[in-house]
């Protein structure tokens, strides 16, 4: 016999219909189904799709085991650092940290506004919700090198592009982060403000606004930390920073001094990571 | 802070009424304060290092031709079928993301077990932690720089370098799953007189997969967004096409190549989001 309830649990989907399920009888009497494993079907897609990708790029394993040892010659060198080169890379360093710096800070500050405006919650207009949505989904869209690149052809080469890019990167992906983060927000307090005469800005500054403000700092924390790391290679199109210096030894083939911004980059990074990590674990 | 109101109450002796506990209401305008002034000072700080020095003279030029390419593409050159139309181009940027992220996720298993604080000694595992966290430092586009050196321009080159600089961050996403491992499983299997294959078969490898294929799904979407800046050094997929359109000013082009990316990375997002939210909650 059936169990009834085996109808409401199980869904049937189109996988199901052609791979009919297991029936199987429990010592009580009732007959179970099973579903038939989908693990065969994903490895054939998983197959196929690395078949297809090998044979589109021409990746060859054999090749990495080949020149493994000129990669090896490579690293090497990089662990050598030519300490005397360090003070050439103190100027673009400074550089691609202020460019994160400040351009976290303008598209931070952007961002806040805009995400309130995308949030459902707090914006009850449907319409303008979806279309501020969708403009931070397409800003998102854009990879950070090819805005800068963008901004390096119209405001000339230098730090300006890249902290121009660097806003605009930030814009997008602290939009993106804090409306999340303001549609789970407890709107339990704002409604009660309002229930006692406050207007809709006053609740929305003591009710929303003191939830709002860790959540939206330690995304620009987090923010800041991955801009660090962006900001290094923006320089390669020409927006300062880092990426000029890194680019020039490479294509002399300096690898002792590339090892020299590598490592100074990697000093600054895990400090800066360090340190923001810290201060994201005291603001939750 | 509701200690010091609780402290008002017992000195006096009573519950404290509505308007004298929001008198007391904790204050943060130290706090507040300082954040803004350390922003303040950075702010001013890094300001002088950044001089607006005007647009270049084709500034105007350039950024109304990228506006009037985005909306009048070179609709050829979006739907062809050639090598260098953009379905094709989009095509090769997927599967360098898809080779980079599985090479990765499985290059980062050994890694990401010997940085386990939980199954590997102390030493072992910071000193391990250290050598990720230089994978996870050097930007992927160094990474490529490098490689092309060692393996010479191409799709190949695209792939080797997503799956080492993979491995930084999937492997730093598989400890924190590792390290969360619930081992009173391992005990009852223990006592149930499983041997060490059946152990890591029924109570490893159930509470692992998921994670793991979550981490790396996420990985594939940062991957192809990646890809898609490979290209510029030289690496494969996309980006390279689109660098040079820009350099040589043919809007159209841009606009459909620009095009080509929005719809790829919107399209990725949706499909991973799902995929994830259904591994994340089994429905």
């Amino acid at each position: 016999m059936d169990n009834e309830n085996t109808s409401v649990l199980y869904k049937e989907t189109f996988y199901d219909k052609i791979f009919k399920p297991e029936i199987v009888t429990l010592p009580n009497g009732h007959t179970v189904r099973r579903r038939r494993s989908r693990t065969p079907f994903i490895v054939l897609a998983l197959v196929i799709a690395i078949l297809w990708a090998v044979k589109m790029t021409g990746f060859d394993p054999s090749e990495i085991v080949r020149r493994f040892a000129k990669m090896m010659d490579l690293m090497k060198k990089i662990f050598q650092p030519d300490w005397s080169f360090f003070p050439k890379v103190v100027s673009p360093l400074l550089d691609t940290i202020k460019m994160s710096i400040l351009g976290t800070v303008i598209g931070c500050a952007v961002a806040l506004p805009v995400a309130i405006l995308a949030s459902s919650n707090i914006n009850r207009n449907a319409i303008i919700v979806s279309i501020f949505r969708f403009l931070l989904a397409l800003i998102r869209t854009l990879p950070t090198l090819v805005i800068a690149l963008v901004c390096a052809l119209i405001f000339s080469l230098g730090t300006f592009s890249g902290t121009v890019a660097i806003a605009i990167f930030t814009f997008g992906v602290v939009s993106k982060m804090l409306y999340e983060s303001i549609e789970t927000i407890d709107m339990g307090p704002f409604e009660a403000m309002e229930a006692l005469g406050a207007n809709k800005f006053q609740a929305f500054w003591s009710a929303c606004v003191p939830q709002i403000l860790p959540v939206y700092l330690s995304h620009c924390l987090y923010c800041f930390e991955m801009n660090i790391r962006a900001s290094a290679i923006l320089g390669y199109v020409g927006a300062g920073g880092l990426g000029i210096t890194i680019n020039e030894r490479i294509g002399w083939r300096d690898y002792n001094s590339l090892g020299t911004v590598l490592l100074s980059l990697f000093v600054v990074v895990a400090f800066i990571e360090f340190f923001s990590e810290y201060l994201r674990k005291k603001l939750s | 802070m509701a200690s010091k109101l609780e402290n008002f109450e017992q000195t006096f002796d009573r519950k404290l009424t509505a308007a004298e506990a929001y008198a007391n209401r904790p204050r943060h305008w130290m706090l507040y304060t300082g954040i803004v002034l350390i922003i303040a000072v950075l702010v001013g700080w890094s300001g002088s290092g950044i001089r607006f020095t005007g647009m270049t003279t084709t500034g105007t030029e350039v950024a109304r031709g990228v506006l009037h390419g985005v909306f009048s593409p070179d609709l050829k050159l979006m739907f062809g079928t050639g090598e260098t139309d953009v379905p094709y181009l989009l095509l090769q940027t997927i599967a360098i993301a898809v080779l980079g992220t599985l090479n990765g996720a499985i290059l980062a298993i050994p890694f990401a077990f010997l940085a386990s604080g939980n199954i590997m000694p102390k030493p072992v595992a910071y000193l391990v932690r250290l050598i990720i966290l230089m994978i996870r430092t050097i930007p992927s586009l160094v990474w490529a720089l490098m490689w092309i050196r060692v393996t010479g321009p191409g799709a190949a080159c695209g792939v080797i370098t997503q799956s080492v600089c993979s491995i930084g961050m999937i492997s730093k996403m598989y400890i924190t799953a590792i390290e969360d491992l619930d081992t009173h499983i391992l005990e009852s299997l223990d006592a149930m007189g499983c041997n060490a294959f059946e152990k890591i078969r029924y109570g490893v490898l159930p509470q692992l997969t998921a994670s793991f294929i979550s981490t790396t799904i996420y990985r594939f979407d940062i991957n192809l967004k990646d890809a898609t800046t490979l290209g510029i050094v030289g690496a494969g997929g996309i980006g390279a096409s689109l660098v040079q359109c820009l350099n040589s000013r043919r809007w159209a082009m841009v606009g459909s190549f620009v095009w080509g990316l929005m719809v790829l990375a919107l399209i990725i997002e949706f499909c991973s989001t799902r995929i994830r939210r259904k591994l994340a909650h089994g429905a």
